[in-house]
């Protein structure tokens, strides 16, 4: 079972390591740098939607918040930045826990609700608390560091591809971990039948708030990273749209795959930027993908090629039968 | 603004009774409402009659097209997906709105004509104020005569009660979905048309609408109609006292805060039964 999953993440993780030999454009690694974070953010995501059943539409926000905090706590108050990170996350995990605790124990969908609603306070919050966040142009009230590592500071496009991708790849393995644990399995029979799992004596409430804080705290590290790379924070990444854009990149892959996550935020990050000349289409690029998957559909790309496969070898299968009768 | 909650709250009650989905596009349609008052009304110079009656029904055009092609065609759908495919309609909705009327806000005059004011206890009322209101008594009071006397009605209010049972006596469980998706987007069209000259709308207002409605209909407890039609006006009380009383920046905030304390402690509402919300399927 274990090796089933690592040789996938063997050859992906050589694949990343290589992708900086043969590309030494800024520009497309900054590309590729912005997919890392979205691939965090997405991964978390996708154990919200795939496993727990649930839709989240605040992800954002705790980008967001990771990425505020981060920035106030180091170029407001001096603090080092693994440590703001830290903090960040958090944060975020805590005010995931306020939202996710009451509103996961109610049957339905009730999270999607509390989010968005929670979603937009946050992103009111930015733009009005001038004094603390400096507003809808940005934070400029101090300087935001870049990361270090003992004497290695993380200054260029080269360096924090390699950064953000080995946290990805991180995140990645402990993912893999988890769906494949108790954990996993336990909100794998969430995901089928709640009222099955329950009587099976699964504590359904507990883990769903568990695995939404954790998605939050993937986000709010995204956010961070965010900051350190950038070195810059206004609210316009942290709207609503972009919650939106990241239950998209999650839906593409296909639900309740971690690689599909991935591959969805990939995807979705790399096909606007081939597409510029379309920028304004951007919004309308997503939500035709977004119906489309919705409606023909649903098991996402991931899951289109699975029942692709299963078709062919049913074909296969037919033919051979013909061919034996 | 109260009344356009109540509006938009009614919007989001008469499909999820109908269907038990919550329609994130209904922002969209309230929206699209005060966009084509504008083309109408404004632009193209249409009576103002005329100009709501066709605005009304364009979007009602639109949400019956959303029912058919989207709705409808599913086999099979959970609720995660029927969630999604109306999240995707609102961004496609948003998306051809910016192409077609562009990125910047449109502004229209009052009905009566001017910027008018009517002095009222000492502060001044838009008299637009009184077309929002008179429009909230109007629909209320239709819907109260089609769900009470009208076959349809009725049918549609079984089908909210039990629609399998709805659909063994004889009512026609589907078309009663699309009956409910063409009276809910005119119902928005119709709060989108009458406060466009109050509140300035450009194509991404369609949201807040929709967040706030929702919050209005949460707040009265999800499928309880006179009580999205209190909240709404409560929602929209709060809010302009909050605007003046604490802060201009969060009064976008407090219906959301609302909407997230009554989720919280009293997921059923102020006003719908705990039994009902219980029975629901959302």
């Amino acid at each position: 079972m274990m090796r089933k999953i690592y040789i996938p993440y063997i050859i992906f993780a050589l694949i990343i390591l290589l992708i900086p030999v043969f590309i030494h454009s800024y520009y497309y690694l900054g590309v590729l740098i912005q997919a890392g974070y979205f691939s965090l953010i997405c991964m978390g995501l996708s154990l919200v939607m795939g496993y727990a059943g649930q839709i989240s539409l605040g992800h954002a926000a705790f980008f967001g918040l990771g990425g505020y905090a981060s920035a106030i706590l180091t170029g407001g108050h001096g603090w080092c930045p693994w440590l703001a990170m830290l903090a960040a996350m958090i944060i975020s995990g805590v005010l995931a826990w306020l939202i996710g605790k009451p509103s996961l124990k109610l049957k339905g969908h009730y999270l999607a609700m509390a989010t968005l609603g929670f979603g937009e306070i946050v992103y009111i919050f930015f733009n009005a608390e001038i004094r603390l966040t400096g507003g809808p142009s940005g934070y400029t009230m101090g300087v935001i560091p870049y990361l270090t590592i003992g004497n290695l500071t993380i200054d260029n496009e080269f360096k924090h591809y390699l950064l953000t991708w080995a946290i990805v790849l991180l995140i990645l393995l402990v993912n893999l971990h988890i769906i494949h644990s108790r954990l996993g399995r336990a909100l794998r029979a969430i995901h089928a039948d709640e009222e099955a799992a329950r009587a099976m004596g699964v504590h359904t409430a507990r883990f769903k708030v568990w695995i939404f804080v954790l998605s939050a705290v993937y986000a709010s590290l995204a956010g961070s990273l965010y900051a350190h790379n950038i070195l810059f924070v206004a609210p316009g990444p942290f709207a609503a749209m972009h919650s939106i854009l990241f239950v998209t990149m999650v839906i593409v892959g296909g639900m309740g795959s971690i690689w599909g996550a991935v591959a969805g935020a990939l995807l979705l990050t790399i096909l606007p930027e081939t597409l510029r000349g379309f920028q304004d289409y951007n919004i309308l690029i997503y939500g035709g993908i977004l119906l489309f998957i919705m409606l023909f559909m649903s098991g996402g790309l991931f899951g289109g090629g699975r029942l692709f496969l299963a078709w062919l070898s049913h074909l296969r299968g037919r033919k051979k039968e013909v061919a034996d009768g | 603004m109260g009344s356009i909650y109540a509006l938009a709250a009614l919007g989001f009650n008469i499909i999820y009774n109908a269907t038990g989905i919550v329609n994130l596009a209904q922002g969209e349609f309230v929206m699209l409402g005060g966009m084509f008052m504008v083309l109408f009304g404004g632009t193209l110079g249409v009576p103002l009659g005329f100009a709501i009656i066709a605005s009304v029904f364009v979007v009602t055009l639109i949400g019956i097209i959303f029912e058919r092609t989207c709705i409808n065609t599913l086999k099979n759908p959970t609720v995660m997906v029927l969630v999604m495919i109306t999240v995707a309609a609102s961004i496609i909705l948003k998306g051809v709105t910016m192409f077609l009327a562009g990125k910047e806000i449109h502004t229209m005059e009052y009905f009566s004509g001017g910027h008018g004011t009517v002095p009222l206890w000492g502060g001044k009322i838009p008299t637009q104020t009184f077309w929002v209101l008179g429009t909230l008594a109007v629909v209320v009071s239709a819907l109260v005569i089609f769900f009470n006397f009208t076959l349809a009605g009725k049918a549609m209010r079984a089908c909210a009660f039990d629609r399998t049972a709805a659909r063994l006596m004889g009512i026609p469980a589907r078309r009663m979905v699309l009956l409910s998706f063409g009276l809910s987007s005119a119902i928005s069209a119709l709060a989108g048309a009458v406060i466009m000259p109050i509140s300035m709308v450009d194509y991404q207002s369609g949201a807040m609408f929709g967040i706030k409605g929702f919050g209005a209909a949460i707040l009265g407890g999800l499928g309880h109609n006179p009580g999205a039609v209190a909240a709404g006006l409560i929602l929209g009380i709060l809010e302009s006292l909050s605007a003046g009383y604490i802060s201009s920046h969060y009064k976008d905030a407090l219906p959301l805060l609302i909407l997230l304390i009554v989720l919280f402690i009293k997921p059923s509402g102020l006003f719908g039964s705990e039994a009902a919300g219980r029975l629901k399927k959302f």
